[in-house]
């Protein structure tokens, strides 16, 4: 039985660092602020949940000694990591990052241009503003 | 529910107080005999027997839990692929919740779904404006989430 959760336990960690891993390598790799986040949001949550998993069954089989901070922990960080990284690609579009040049579609931009002709700020490029809403 | 839960407490409670033993032993028997209680006078809730939606919660967890491990192993291909060669881009995801709570469960689930995150929400709580790594099944993944989360939260809601 406690050879079993042994081979769990390692298999949790290793895992865990290995999503790490990839998390960090997407970083390098993709293109623009949003899709890094894709990486970073979701590898990062499941690969810091698999490591403090790990923890917790060790110290549980090892030592007999249940940490309930781990379980919460692991609660925590499955609860704030998605918001995180909404709220960080959302300021990341409010302050004009522009999104990777090969992407194909915006709706978000066109839905606030809209809005600006439609609503206020008549000087803030009415140009663009009308070409986008005629068709 | 949180009526039903109160009373469903209090009758174990009063459980008991009826045994004379104040033990979780007795404190379990009295919920299950009320739990029965409650079950026999459904019809005179307003709302639906409280169990069904401690059921459809659990549902929700399960599907959080799933839909982690999916996305985590779509994500975990598109880095190691050799060639970069995906699509991107903010698509609208039109809702129909309602409440404030709803919204952001609906927002945490797509965030974690294989290859979707929120970037905003429109400021009257229709629309959900979502970057997709490869747009190209945007119509597609836009009618699995109607699907399977609004219909999983509107469970838990209704």
């Amino acid at each position: 039985m406690i050879e079993i959760v042994r081979v769990i336990v390692g298999c949790c960690v290793v895992t865990g660092a290995l999503l790490s891993l990839v998390t960090a390598f997407g970083l390098i790799r993709l293109p623009d602020v949003y899709t890094r986040n894709h990486a970073a949001s979701k590898s990062a949550t499941m690969g810091v949940m698999l490591v403090l998993l790990g923890a917790f069954l060790y110290f549980y089989t090892e030592e007999g000694y249940a940490d309930a901070r781990l379980i919460l922990a692991i609660s925590f960080i499955f609860l704030t990591s998605p918001v995180a990284g909404h709220l960080i690609s959302r300021a990341a579009y409010n302050s004009g990052v522009k999104l990777w040049g090969h992407s194909v579609q915006d709706d978000l931009r066109e839905h606030r241009l809209v809005q600006n002709s439609k609503e206020h700020l008549p000087a803030c490029e009415p140009r663009e503003a009308d070409t986008k809403s005629q068709p | 529910m949180a009526f039903q839960i109160l009373l469903n407490f209090i009758l174990a409670f009063i459980w008991m107080f009826l045994q004379g033993s104040y033990d979780p032993a007795a404190f379990f028997v009295g919920y299950l005999l009320g739990l029965l209680i409650i079950y026999t006078f459904r019809r005179f809730f307003k709302s639906r027997f409280y169990v069904h939606r401690v059921t459809a919660v659990l549902n929700l967890l399960y599907i959080f839990m799933r839909e982690l491990v999916l996305s985590n192993i779509a994500v975990l291909k598109l880095i190691l692929k050799p060639q970069l060669d995906i699509k991107p881009g903010i698509f609208a995801l039109p809702t129909d919740l309602t409440e404030d709570w709803e919204i952001t469960i609906l927002a945490n689930l797509i965030t974690l779904t294989p290859g979707t995150l929120v970037v905003d929400v429109s400021a009257d709580n229709k629309i959900l404006y979502v970057h997709a790594m490869d747009i190209d099944d945007a119509e597609q993944s836009i009618k699995s989430i109607k699907d399977s989360f609004e219909v999983a939260i509107m469970e838990v809601s209704r």
